[in-house]
């Protein structure tokens, strides 16, 4: 066991990926000789060298044309886009190339690539460089999508996902990069579409995502301590697979239900668990179930705007109290 | 500089040159025919309302697809656009399994789950027809990277048009292919028209593509895409030079598309005469008249006419009796576990 930074945790999942399988490249602006914008990737240039952790152009196309054409014919490349935001320039091969190659050519394709990626919002740099995009990629058929919220999870998730013949999307969030956890030592493989239940209880059950999810359990906890409202905070970590039957079980139990999201609010990835819940376990909520997004608007760059936006342990405890009338 | 100077339609072809070898010859002629007769015979399908869908085909750009294919060899990739079903067949995919993905029947390629666009048979090196313009530039220089990684020997050779051009993911392509000196070799189909505007009107320079490599330090090059054998000793010379670890190469191949960009269009905004022009040079007119002229019989060449007619036409009969798609493979192969399961 060490105490590992979330930043620290996305290099030791590399590294632990290029370690096992030669086959495994990384590409991305930056990324080797500087480490990275965010410092993400730190000593993997150093470690595995010039042909394995490649600087490119600013280039976004290529960078995910190049990992596809070489994941089709048999490497395993980890990309990096900077920014979630920049896969607006890029869009093509994450909605159009990986998700549907497989399916256009009856099988013959394969994808199996992973794109990290730069999410969310807390960095006060405005509408451009903050957006949480995780629900662009989930309503697309064919790709995979993950958003680890521990460095512990960094690690198990990046090794799944790396080890997965499929396309999969990997949200880092910017906010965590600093934030810390205990992590084992030696390998660590996780799996995809498994959420976790990461405090248990029994009166409301709390769905969250990234950097959601400190912030969920930091409001059970003051529900708890303050109002005596048991909370059970789900982590859903992998949106596609997703783990329907966690939740579901989760809602038998509490009879009610929370998403807490940073997505702007139309589409955003707890619309389609507030379906899933309503279509299939309708009896078992005692109440209507509660989005806690951010609104519908572009994100703000000044501090004291951005902090009102996203959802905060205050508004989500005032939502649960208020929600359950206590 | 031009290696070649650039060849106005009616200019002269390339001479007698024993180079090539009467084997090679023929099978340039051949794959020519081929594609000729297989795409007529999907334009004919298609007024008997039988090739659903859209399709755009090479008719007068065979050239192009049989040079470069015969100077391919084993495993080397092609990358294709939805104008791809010569390329696909030049590589040697059987016409049946063409005409059937045209015709959206099970025994296509991709059994109708693709169609005409997306032609795929990564068992012959097809690696995909891309129908977002651009985009597979980059998705073939990956596949370059893989073989510069691995120490393959194998070249990724990407097909597109003169329209292409004028998009990002061309530039990013060229200049990472370049920066990363990668095996790849990048094919202008320069057929004087993206789907109905002269690429003259939109573009900045004469040579879309050719005009443009200085940019990225490569070497200016434009040929008569309508000559086999033109077209064959620059694709080898291209392919050499990826081998042997130089990096890519762009060529500009100087064509003309005989029928409409897609089977909707009567290509009314063509100037009168030019379509006339172009096919006095025919790609196959031309290389009938280079085997009579190295000494190769109205007989042998008749012959090939004659099994490939054959060839056509036996698909063709295969097609019209072969099913539908059965609707199980509706949700097969989304995912790598062969399925479509997004959630448990
Ligand atoms: C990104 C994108 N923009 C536009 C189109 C529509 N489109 C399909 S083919 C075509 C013309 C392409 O021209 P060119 O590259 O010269 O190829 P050609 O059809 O002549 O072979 C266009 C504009 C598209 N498929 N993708
Ligand atoms: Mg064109």
């Amino acid at each position: 066991m060490a105490e590992l930074t979330y930043r620290d945790a996305v290099a030791r999942g590399i590294a632990q990926e290029m370690t096992r399988d030669p086959d495994v490249v990384f590409l991305g602006e930056d990324v080797g000789k500087a480490g990275g914008v965010f410092k993400a990737t730190v000593g993997l240039y150093e470690q595995f060298g010039p042909l394995r952790v490649r600087d490119t152009p600013i280039s976004e196309q290529a960078i995910l044309g190049a990992a596809m054409g070489a994941a089709m014919t048999g490497l395993k490349p980890i990309a990096e886009i900077m920014f979630s935001d920049f896969f607006a320039v890029c869009f093509d091969y994450i909605a159009n190339e990986f998700p549907k190659s497989r399916y256009m050519s009856n099988g013959q394709t394969k994808c199996p690539l992973v794109v990290r990626t730069g999410n969310g919002a807390g960095s006060r740099f405005g509408a451009q460089h903050s957006q949480s995009v995780e629900n662009w990629c989930m309503m697309i058929p064919g790709l995979k999508v993950v958003a680890p919220s521990t460095p512990r999870d960094v690690i198990g998730l990046m090794a799944a996902a790396v080890r997965d013949p499929d396309p999969v999307i990997f949200f880092e969030h910017k906010s965590l990069y600093a934030t810390k956890g205990e992590v084992p030592d030696g390998e660590i493989v996780d799996t995809l579409g498994t959420a976790k239940i990461v405090r248990p209880g029994k009166d409301a059950t709390i769905i969250a995502l990234a950097l959601m999810v400190p912030r969920a359990n930091e409001a059970a906890n003051r529900l708890k301590a303050e109002h005596g409202i048991d909370c059970e905070v789900v982590d859903v970590r992998s949106l596609v697979p997703l783990d329907t039957q966690t939740i579901l079980g989760s809602v038998a139990k509490t009879n009610r239900l929370f998403t807490v999201e940073e997505n702007p609010r139309l589409c955003g990835w707890g619309a389609e668990i507030v379906s899933i819940v309503a279509d299939e376990a309708f009896y078992d909520l005692d109440g209507p179930p509660v989005r806690i997004t951010t609104p519908h608007i572009p994100l703000p760059a000044a501090d004291i705007l951005e902090d009102i936006v996203l959802p905060t342990p205050d508004r989500i405890v005032e939502t649960v109290k208020r929600s359950l009338g206590s | 500089m031009a290696r070649m100077s650039d060849r106005a339609p009616g200019a002269a072809g390339s001479g007698l040159n024993d180079d090539i070898g009467e084997e090679k010859r023929l099978a340039l002629y051949r794959s020519q025919v081929v594609l000729r007769e297989a795409e007529q015979r999907a334009f004919d399908l298609f007024l008997q309302n039988l090739v659903k869908g859209t399709s755009h085909l090479s008719l007068g750009q065979e050239a192009v697809a049989a040079g470069f294919a015969e100077a391919m060899q084993k495993g080397d990739l092609s990358f294709c656009t939805y104008r791809g079903h010569a390329h696909t067949l030049a590589r040697g995919v059987p016409v049946e399994k063409v005409l059937g993905e045209l015709m959206q029947r099970d025994n296509g390629l991709m059994r109708g789950k693709g169609g005409s666009m997306h032609l795929t048979s990564e068992e012959h090196g097809v690696m995909g027809s891309y129908a977002i313009i651009g985009a597979h530039l980059p998705i073939a220089c990956g596949a370059a990277w893989r073989a510069q990684y691995k120490g393959h020997k194998d070249v990724s050779v990407c097909f597109f048009g003169d329209g292409t051009t004028n998009i990002g993911a061309f530039h990013e392509a060229l200049n990472f292919a370049a920066v990363w000196k990668l095996p790849v070799v990048f094919v202008c189909e320069n057929n004087l028209y993206m789907e109905y505007t002269p690429i003259a009107d939109v573009t900045a320079v004469q040579h879309p593509a050719a005009d443009r490599a200085s940019a990225y330090g490569l070497e200016r090059i434009v040929i008569d895409g309508n000559d086999a054998d033109v077209v064959y000793r620059e694709a080898q010379k291209a392919y050499a030079k990826a081998r042997a670890g130089n990096g890519p190469s762009l060529i500009e191949c100087m064509t003309y598309r005989h029928s409409g960009h897609s089977r909707a269009d009567p290509a009314k905004y063509r100037p009168e005469g030019e379509l006339e022009r172009w096919k006095l040079r025919d790609p196959i007119k031309i290389y009938r008249e280079r085997l009579l002229q190295f000494g190769v019989s109205e007989k042998t060449i008749a012959d090939i006419d004659a099994r490939v007619r054959k060839e056509v036409d036996d698909a063709t009969e295969a097609c019209k009796a072969a099913p539908m798609p059965p609707l199980d493979i509706l949700t097969t192969d989304v995912y790598a576990d062969g399925g479509w399961a997004w959630r448990n």
